[in-house]
């Protein structure tokens, strides 16, 4: 297989019908591979958020093809895209999503309880994601004990602790401070490294573009421009420097 | 993802107390009046239950136990010529008015053995001699009568004290343990003959003719000779009971009134629980999208719905169930009060939870098999 893990081509969506209908998506093609952090970046309402649903099989598109690690999620019924979601996919979201009466151990153990793993199994791999997000001694701590930096760590281990090979994330630094949002994509990027892993990061945050080894720009539901190398992504973004 | 499920549940503690409230409330109402309509209903056929004869024979028109129809004195003869009868005994029933020394009166329930063989005397004698009532002017009362005669007096009535029924003089020679009548009077026993004297006087005086059948006749073929010869009621003692129950059922607003508490219990329960644990769903929608998002299943979040439900219609069953016993024991403890907890109220009550943790979980299942987990991205 090549190390193209995201394949999207000329996929449409359009949310209502009638004369309220808005076609978000228009034969959009994009692609991003393992082992690099692709940022999708755009204003806000190009379609980004639409793009990542679709990709993640969370939203179906009205057309096109949409491959993920070589399988076809459009071909897929609903339970067989859930069980791809759990095995091969891991998220990060913008509103961070712990379960706040669970400790942060048990939120990072979520996805191997989903695949059906023991617990003791599930606590064990969750205790190693949080050591590699430096949160080891936060285990049995709640989120609402928790700074959004460390929430958003919690999410990173939540997203990494069933070995996915690709990341999706949703403006993951958007809630917060600027030491914590260079920390949390620092952490993204040794994700998409150390593993061969595809990272998909979805923002508008200028701070964080020099992180992406590739970067998609969106505008009007159509990707605009691709910059292939960090080179390029500074001389069109030098605000990410 | 059950255990997940129940973290979330637990950590809420607002939400479940609020759900274990609900069903716990629901179920001590629904318990109750039902344990409350159980006990009344077993106080309306109390003479019955504590005459304890085989077979009752009545006026064709009598259709429970507190039903006064007098018949002829010889109608027990006509009774006990029908084949297959081993004995047959009258009964006097009537309600009465027991005088005090002091003045005061309270309605009693006079029973009237037969003179010979006291057949239909109470079983439990608790103070005195049940021989002694065949002495002059001799009545046996019971341990409730004790409690409504005694009032204001210094000593409780006993053995030995007198009253007067219908200004006849009534001596007590022994105190018995009955149950509880639903007119509320005390039963006062003694034999037919002064049963009749203490009666104000009618044509017809004998209440009821009790009959034992013969070793080999059962008592519901000896109920259909005896019909069908005599041209009189008879019933057996399960039949009499249930005739009794069944004729307050419809001549009272009894069931009415238990139903409504009954229906308000349930409403209750189903309203709180439903409405708390569906805004339980509201604001874990979320979480339970961003699980979804990650993988899991439709019927494995509905799963998680349901034990969620099942687990605080579990708690509140108990709890309500432990509040009813503990309620139903203290009113017990404090005095005799129509108070009967069956396993077949338990039972229903289970039934009406389920229901009412059924509706609960289907509202939440609603929302969440709609759910789109994209809105975790939103």
């Amino acid at each position: 297989m090549s190390n193209e893990g995201i394949r999207i081509q000329a996929v449409d969506k359009s949310f209502g019908r009638g004369e309220a209908r808005t076609v978000v998506l228009k034969q959009t093609t994009f692609s991003a591979a393992t082992g690099r952090l692709t940022m999708l970046v755009g204003p806000s309402g190009c379609g980004k958020t639409t793009l990542l649903s679709i990709i993640a099989g969370t939203l179906l598109a009205d057309g096109g093809e949409i491959e993920v690690l070589g399988e076809r999620l459009d071909r897929m019924k609903s339970n067989a895209v859930a069980k791809f979601r759990a095995r091969n996919l891991g998220f990060i979201f913008q509103q961070f999503n712990l379960i706040p009466t669970l400790t942060a151990l048990e939120n990072v153990s979520v996805p191997l309880v989903i695949q059906g793993h023991p617990h003791h199994y599930a606590e064990t791999k969750a205790r190693e994601a949080l050591d590699w997000v430096d949160l080891a001694d936060h285990a049995q701590f709640r989120p609402t004990k928790m700074s959004g930096g460390q929430m958003q760590r919690v999410a990173i281990a939540r997203a990494l602790v069933h070995d996915p090979r690709v990341i999706l994330c949703d403006e993951p630094t958007s809630s917060l401070d600027s030491e914590n949002g260079l920390q949390v994509m620092a952490l993204l990027r040794k994700a998409a490294e150390q593993r061969d892993r595809l990272v998909l990061v979805v923002t508008h945050d200028s701070r964080t573009y020099g992180f992406a080894d590739r970067m998609a720009e969106m505008e009007d539901g159509r990707i605009l421009r691709v910059l292939e190398t960090q080179e390029e992504i500074r001389a069109h973004h030098p605000l990410g420097e | 993802m059950i255990r997940i499920a129940l973290k979330m549940l637990f950590g809420d503690r607002a939400k479940y107390l609020m759900l274990i409230s609900g069903i716990t409330f629901s179920t001590l109402l629904m318990t109750q009046g039902m344990s409350l309509f159980c006990g009344l209903m077993t106080w309306t056929f109390s003479t019955v239950r504590n005459v304890r004869v085989p077979i009752w024979v009545a006026d064709p028109e009598v259709e429970q136990c507190n039903d006064n129809k007098p018949m002829r004195d010889t109608d027990t003869t006509r009774v006990r010529s029908v084949d297959g009868v081993a004995w047959a005994v009258p009964l006097f029933q009537n309600l009465s008015m027991a005088s005090l020394p002091d003045g005061t009166s309270k309605m009693i329930t006079l029973i009237g053995l037969d003179n010979n063989t006291l057949i239909g005397a109470p079983d439990k004698i608790i103070a005195g001699r049940l021989e002694d009532l065949r002495m002059p002017n001799t009545v046996i009362l019971d341990d409730f009568g004790v409690q409504r005669l005694s009032a204001d007096r210094k000593h409780p009535i006993g053995v030995g004290d007198v009253f007067e029924i219908n200004d006849h003089e009534a001596r007590i020679v022994a105190i018995c343990e009955t149950h509880r009548s639903f007119t509320g009077g005390p039963y006062v026993f003694t034999t037919y003959d002064r049963a009749i004297q203490y009666a104000p006087n009618q044509r017809k005086m004998l209440s009821f003719v009790l009959v034992s059948p013969q070793a080999g006749v059962s008592a519901e073929e000896l109920v259909a000779r005896i019909k069908a010869q005599t041209g009189l009621a008879a019933f057996t003692h399960n039949a009499f009971a249930w005739s009794t129950i069944m004729w307050y059922m419809r001549n009272t607003g009894i069931p009415i009134n238990v139903g409504t508490i009954v229906i308000i219990g349930f409403i209750i329960g189903a309203a709180v629980s439903g409405q708390t644990f569906y805004s339980f769903v509201l604001e874990n929608t979320r979480h339970f999208a961003a699980l979804r998002a990650m993988g899991a299943s439709s019927g494995e979040l509905c799963a998680m719905l349901l034990a969620q439900a099942v687990m605080v219609g579990f708690i509140g069953y108990g709890t309500g169930l432990g509040l009813v016993s503990l309620l139903g024991s203290g009113l017990l403890k404090l005095g005799k009060v129509p108070f009967l907890l069956l396993w077949q109220t338990t039972a229903i009550v289970g039934l009406a939870v389920m229901v009412i943790v059924g509706i609960s979980a289907a509202l939440g299942i609603a929302r969440i098999v709609r759910l789109e987990p994209a809105i975790v991205f939103r």
